[in-house]
């Protein structure tokens, strides 16, 4: 079970990779913005993981990791034919976008907005939409064009437009900045959908709701059972105490609390580094850095 | 071996100074010579009270003579008739309100210890190498059971033993629900006790596929429909963690009990070796009162925390066991009583720097016959700590419900289904354990379980 069938490395600083791995109940029944949890290892943590894509028919699903921490990193070292201890899901509430009617979509111009490896979650729905006839804009942010993933994938599914933060590929600058110019071209939106990293959805929200177009966001916060048992993953939704696993990951980008949600992200964060650290270094890594 | 008819053969235990600082089991159960010395305090009666005190109506006296008789293999024999857990029930069954709490013994002295007995039968089996037998014959009716913790283990157990081909699905990756991610190890170990139960299970035929979460992975009319299973067992358990809604909640430091315990259990992260981050707190304040919250207490207790269980009503209405209270405060868990919180504090980078409370006393008796605690004005205090650990009790999952047309729930979010025969409102599903009456006991949803099985066997064959 949990195979992996295909591996690919697609930026190799920070390292992100894609794999293609067997697992059957899950490629059956995912849909456009749900995700899963793997585990690497019998002794591994439980990782929640974004779907980039799946064959229902092959029964695999196609998965998207940037290297943060140990088990990622861990993750990153299995190579094809080698297999996952557990991959489980999908989880969390499918994309709203899939529940709508059809032909009101078709009347409305959607946009998305991705950044770093949040650009994977952002295929399924693109190519969803693509596949009922509703071509949307997508807009890809990366820092530069070596960290650019998926173009490729998005190409055939939507009108594409890809900035960095340097300049050294597509448009220059954030996300916002692009969001803004194109707005600035005449160009008018009814519906947002932001996933990538906190900040960035922060202050697309922030713009978004300037503009007046309404924005969903998909939050990836601390889980650990990613079924609805542990409350970890919670956050504040219009003032009321969510959770990510069950009642999203998706939620009015307008109405979540982002400073909260960030700050809550540091909880384990020196636990983690802390051991990174250890297994990158063995035991050169005495945890007390030039005081020794 | 002495015997003083009136007095239970205490049971020997880690000493609370040493076990306060490690997950080692805190009971370490009957000897041969003690448990029969304790056995022949038995009075057998003709109609023992003790059964009916039973969830899942063990031949208790029965059981007990062949414990006298020095025929454990006997002994096991009788207990499995009724229960597929007996090493588990023999640890956490609150014993005190159930079987004992009738045990004619108990009117003038001390009720036999019917829970350490168990725990002495099963534990020997198992050193023994004795297990269960499958049944010869398969009735080749396929049955999926959605849960592998107390109420799903007896249920498929049960089934397995009248014929069925039963498959549980569980959400984790790993089996035993409660009796893994929540119970820690000092009080029930998980590779000695939990995984052999587990095993026993399956050597009746029980097949267990984890990483599936009905209503996710695979939704109940696709097992019904799709995958040729004649009827379903819901034992899915607690849900969602409740919170209090005061301010600070979403500080960094407030946990639900269940994360802390899942981390801790489930993750491993009471053991060195593991790689699973936990917080381990210096002062750690624990909200709550429940079984759930001396689990957490204790758990904090071991990894060198100072800790305080802070609980609105008084002692005597504290819902956890007797046993589990008495085994806290041996170990050095602070007992904050009739005091509420009402805030939690933060330091500037968003950490737990406190929790503010105020004092409560005993009003009127409300719905539930307790006491109601009202709050005492101006008498609110701090108290320091870095860690606040909810245990609350938890809300009903939807994931299940949500996603299976027909299946009625209450106005709580529980599933309604029949005590008797756990029988739902969905033609061929059945439920039981925490989904259907909230968070409770282990043996209590052994019990539903049980009836489940019946239930469905009733189905089956109507």
């Amino acid at each position: 079970m949990f195979q992996i069938l295909e591996k690919h490395v697609l930026t190799e600083a920070p390292v992100i990779f894609q794999m293609i791995v067997e697992a059957p109940r899950v490629a059956a029944s995912c849909e456009p913005g749900q995700f899963l949890i793997v585990r690497a290892d019998a002794e591994g943590e439980r990782v929640p993981l974004t779907i980039c894509d799946y064959d229902r028919e092959k029964g695999t699903v196609e998965i998207v990791v940037q290297v943060i921490g140990a088990e990622t990193d861990k993750m990153s070292r299995l190579n094809v034919g080698d297999s996952f201890a557990d991959v489980v899901g999908p989880l969390g509430r499918p994309s709203d976008l899939i529940e709508e009617d059809i032909e009101e979509l078709k009347k409305k111009k959607i946009l998305f907005v991705a950044g770093g490896v949040g650009t994977a979650p952002v295929y399924p729905q693109a190519k969803w939409l693509h596949d009922h006839g509703v071509t949307p804009d997508v807009i890809i942010g990366a820092k530069n064009k070596d960290l650019v993933i998926l173009e490729d994938k998005f190409k055939s599914v939507c009108n594409l437009t890809i900035t960095t933060d340097d300049g050294s590929y597509g448009r220059s600058g954030m996300v916002t900045v692009a969001i803004q110019d194109l707005w600035n071209e005449g160009v008018r939106w009814d519906h947002c959908v932001a996933i990538g990293p906190m900040i960035m959805m922060k202050f697309v929200c922030k713009l978004t709701k300037e503009l007046g177009i309404p924005t969903v966001v998909s939050m990836n916060p601390i889980m650990v059972d990613g079924t609805g048992m542990c409350g970890a993953c919670r956050l504040m939704v219009d003032g009321k105490v969510k959770f990510a696993c069950v009642d999203g990951p998706e939620f009015d980008g307008h109405l979540v609390d982002f400073d909260q949600a960030m700050s809550r992200m540091k909880l384990y964060k020196t636990e983690e580094g802390r051991l990174f650290l250890k297994e990158q270094e063995g035991d050169t890594h005495h945890g007390n850095c030039g005081n020794a | 071996m002495e015997v003083d008819v009136m007095k239970k053969i205490p049971v020997r235990e880690q000493d609370p100074k040493v076990r306060a600082t490690n997950f080692e089991e805190v009971c370490l159960g009957y000897n041969k010579e003690e448990a029969e010395a304790e056995a022949s305090r038995c009075l057998n009666c003709k109609n023992p009270r003790c059964v009916e005190g039973c969830p899942v109506s063990i031949q208790i006296p029965q059981f007990i003579q062949a414990v006298k008789d020095g025929d454990v293999a006997e002994a096991y024999r009788v207990i499995g008739e009724s229960s597929s857990l007996p090493a588990i029930c023999g640890r956490v069954c609150p014993q005190e309100t159930q079987c004992e709490g009738k045990c004619v013994r108990g009117i003038k002295g001390e009720a036999v210890a019917i829970g350490k007995l168990e725990r002495y039968v099963a534990d020997t089996a198992r050193e023994m190498g004795i297990h269960p037998t499958p049944p010869k014959e398969k009735n080749g009716k396929r049955v999926a059971v959605i849960g592998s913790g107390p109420a799903g283990l007896t249920c498929a157990g049960d089934l397995a033993k009248m014929g069925y081909d039963v498959t549980i699905f569980e959400a984790l990756h790993e089996a035993g629900g409660v009796l893994t991610y929540g119970i820690p190890e000092f009080r029930l170990p998980k590779e000695r006790v939990v995984q052999k139960e587990i095993d026993n299970v399956k050597a009746l035929g029980v097949k267990i596929e984890t990483d599936v979460v009905v209503g996710k992975s695979v939704k109940i009319d696709e097992l019904m429909k799709k995958e040729g299973f004649s009827a379903v067992f819901v034992g899915s358990g607690a849900g969602l963690p409740k919170f209090m809604n005061i301010p600070g909640e979403q500080a960094l430091g407030v946990f639900s009990a269940n994360e802390f315990l899942t981390r801790s259990n489930l993750m491993k992260a009471f053991s060195p070796d593991s790689s699973t981050p936990i917080m381990r707190p210096k002062k750690a304040v624990i909200v709550g009162g429940g079984n759930v919250a001396m689990d957490a207490a204790r758990t904090a207790l071991r990894m060198g925390a100072e800790v305080h269980v802070v609980y609105r009503r008084s002692e005597a209405e504290l819902p956890a066991r007797v046993e589990e209270v008495h085994h806290a405060k041996e170990e050095g868990v602070i007992f904050d009583l009739l005091t509420n919180p009402i805030e939690i504090l933060s330091n500037e980078e968003g950490w737990v720097s406190g929790i503010r409370c105020i004092r409560m006393e005993l009003g009127e008796p409300d719905e539930s016959g307790r006491r109601s605690p009202v709050a005492v004005e101006g008498s609110e205090f701090e108290i320091e700590c870095d860690a606040v650990i909810m245990s609350l009790g938890t809300s009903p999952n939807p994931l299940i419900a949500s996603t299976t047309e027909g299946l009625d729930v209450n106005r709580r979010g529980c599933i309604v289904a029949d005590e008797a025969n756990g029988k739902s409102s969905k033609d061929g599903v059945y439920a039981g354990g925490d989904a259907v009456t909230g968070a409770a006991t282990v043996i209590l949803a052994m019990g539903a379980g049980k009836a489940g099985a019946k239930g469905i066997d009733e189905y089956i064959n109507a």
